[in-house]
């Protein structure tokens, strides 16, 4: 040991303490191209530049009412959209949460009407079904560490067959019995699918419920301890539970906001069209998860925003009705999400690389 | 130092309790071992770990030295052998127990989220908040302001705390993982390799908070490959081998040579010799012959007194 020039053990002293206010490598970049970078800031513009396009395109769509139906359309997507994009940032994909939509309405629909009972219960025993599939799926993923891709793929699979396969055992139909004479009916209607007067344009209230979810989303995930962890196990998992963030929670809590999600707007299907097709639904979960794609979510998890798809819901509510209102076939409509989604998506790809270059 | 008056009388109490762990440790494993099925990784570790020393985990990639920390810090459960936290056989199913124990773990290249603001990675799984449950939030005031605070203190200035951590570089992360353990009041720092993806001034920067760390007087397990480094600020040094105990020895029963050799494994002996030469500018001629550096492997828990 004495033949050799070892290190002492380093002394003990505390580093110094900064003295210098900043590092002096990072310079402030523009405002606007710091706006730019965000991708809410993105898809906000593109959701302008498509209703500008049929403003143009389309002169019905200036009137109040069309404004309405734009947005009632826009709610109905938007509405799944955020739970959607919750998930997301969270690091998971719902494939089943089109089908999620239907299987609730199908159970509070069948069940009130079978046992006569008040359709409160069926909403109430629905909203319990909704929630169990997203804890089932979230428990599936949380346990077997799959991904959620294949995960939700067989839950989605599952859902449409059951959902056909029940309906047709108990009512010999695809579609459920009109609910619209039972206890209750008028009262459930008036919460999920009641609309109101504004200057004489009748609103539908699920717009109203989207933009309170939206902004209880956007506070939820910025300014509260769970929308932390949400960030945290989207953005690497690993790190998240070793400093102590219940993973396993938050991912489950997550799937099953999905599911209530799903109950909502089933609620609000039945109480509109008072049957419920059990064949519908299926391909929605792409255009919820598009429509959070679109408003900035990342796909890997980890990043985006509840504001974001509440943007990229209105362009496609905009460009679904506003398709009808330009008098064109509504076959386009699919053909034009696609082009909207590539669009949006290289966009912001190239909008955050030239605003985050230099 | 407080902590070590604190464990002192802490150790007396204890003392009294037959199956409890040594007086004064904060953290003993005894005999401890874990097996994955069939294939079993650790055997017969013990390793302690005092307030103010820095405990030095050393070994090849695949010597077992991850799952002992994952042991300790609460990822893993031990299958064999026994632990102590405070004298009391302990047995964690999350690291949040751990963390509850005052154990924190920096991890090499998992103690962050890169995508997340630093001061959200900071206070990430131990967030401030203000107001009443249905509106308890996120006191981002007070936790910016003292993230700051805290990493100014140990020396690392950030312009912008909004910007991903992802954006730092490898030692500033690490910095801020070990600033974030001490200031959540660690008891127990353990670190997983923080220097083995950095460059030798960022490796430094890190070694002098591991140093910084144990004058505030925690107790350090110190993870590295790297005996050097391990030299620079250990009080104790256990070699892991094919996942048990080579050599446990304090500080003044073993020299770096001894250490690079266990480390090395005696074969490539000659290797290292003519590699130190070149490095440390050692006298290869006056370096003992391999049969002298046979160590003395001292009894678990040796040279803590």
């Amino acid at each position: 040991m004495s033949t050799t020039r070892h290190a002492e053990p380093a002394v003990g002293t505390p580093p110094a303490p900064g003295r210098k206010e900043s590092d002096g490598r990072t310079t402030r970049r523009p405002l606007a191209l710091r706006l730019l970078a965000r991708p809410e800031v993105g898809v906000f513009l593109g959701a302008v530049a498509v209703y500008v396009f049929f403003l143009v395109s389309a002169p019905p769509v200036r009137e109040g009412s069309a404004m309405a139906n734009i947005l009632y359309q826009s709610s109905t997507i938007g509405i799944m959209a955020l739970p959607v994009a919750l998930l997301m940032i969270g690091g998971e994909f719902d494939l089943s949460a089109g089908v999620a939509v239907i299987a609730s309405a199908l159970t509070a629909s069948m069940l009130s009407y079978q046992l006569t009972m008040n359709v409160w219960v069926g909403v109430v025993v629905a909203l319990l079904v909704s929630l169990g599939i997203g804890f089932f799926n979230g428990w599936m993923v949380v346990r077997t560490g799959l991904p959620s891709f294949l995960i939700t793929l067989g839950t989605f699979l599952i859902l449409q067959g059951v959902n056909l396969a029940v309906t047709k055992l108990v009512t010999d139909n695809v579609a459920t019995d009109d609910i619209s004479d039972m206890d209750g009916f008028g009262q459930a209607k008036k919460v999920f699918a009641s609309s109101f007067d504004v200057g004489g344009v009748q609103v539908k209230i699920t717009i109203v419920y989207w933009l309170v979810f939206a902004a209880l989303a956007t506070w939820v995930l910025l300014r509260t301890r769970y929308g932390n962890w949400v960030f945290a196990v989207g953005g690497s998992k690993e790190s998240a539970r070793a400093v102590g963030v219940p993973v396993t929670f938050t991912k489950i809590s997550l799937f099953m906001l999905v599911g209530f999600g799903a109950w909502f707007v089933g609620m609000h299907q039945l109480f509109t069209f008072n049957t419920v097709q059990s064949g519908e639904g299926v391909g929605q979960e792409l255009i919820y998860i598009s429509a959070a794609v679109i408003g900035g979510c990342l796909l890997t998890g980890g990043a985006g925003s509840a504001i974001g798809p509440v943007f990229g819901a209105f362009m496609f509510g905009m460009v679904q009705q506003g398709i009808v209102y330009a008098g064109w076939n509504p076959d386009w409509f699919k053909a034009f999400l696609g082009v909207m989604l590539l669009g949006a998506v290289l966009i912001n790809l190239w909008v955050s690389r030239t605003a985050t270059r230099r | 130092m407080t902590s070590s008056n604190h464990s002192g009388a802490h150790g007396a109490v204890i003392a009294d309790t037959a199956a409890g762990g040594e007086a004064g440790a904060l953290v003993e494993l005894r005999n401890a071992g874990k097996s994955y099925g069939n294939i079993r990784a650790l055997h017969g570790v013990s390793l302690t770990v005092h307030p103010g020393r820095v405990t030095c985990v050393l070994g090849d990639n695949g010597a077992g030295k991850s799952t002992l920390i994952k042991i300790v810090s609460g990822l893993h459960q031990h299958t064999e052998g026994e632990f102590f936290v405070d004298g009391l056989p302990v047995r964690f199913s999350t690291p949040r127990e751990a963390l509850d124990k005052g154990i924190a773990t920096v991890y090499q290249d998992l103690a962050t989220v890169p995508l997340m603001p630093v001061w959200r990675n900071f206070f990430l799984g131990s967030e401030m908040t203000k107001g009443a449950w249905p509106l308890r939030r996120l006191d981002i005031e007070r936790m910016k302001r003292t993230a700051d605070e805290e990493l100014r203190n140990m020396g690392i200035v950030l312009d912008d705390l909004e910007q991903p951590i992802g954006t730092l570089s490898g030692g500033q992360r690490q910095c801020v993982a070990i600033a974030r353990a001490v200031y959540f009041g660690a008891r127990v720092l353990i670190l997983d390799e923080p220097t083995a993806a950095l460059g030798v001034k960022q490796s430094g920067v890190v070694l002098k908070y591991i140093a910084a760390a144990r004058e505030r007087g925690l107790g350090v397990i110190f993870i590295t490959h790297n005996p050097h480094h391990a030299y620079m600020v250990g009080d104790h040094f256990s070699v892991l081998r094919l996942g048990t105990m080579e050599l446990t020895a304090s500080r003044d029963r073993v020299s770096l040579e001894e250490l690079t050799n266990h480390m090395a494994g005696g074969t490539e002996l000659a290797a290292l010799k003519h590699e130190l030469s070149q490095v440390r500018g050692v006298d290869v001629d006056r370096l003992p012959e391999e049969k002298d550096l046979t160590a003395p492997v001292a009894a678990p828990g040796e040279g803590t007194s």
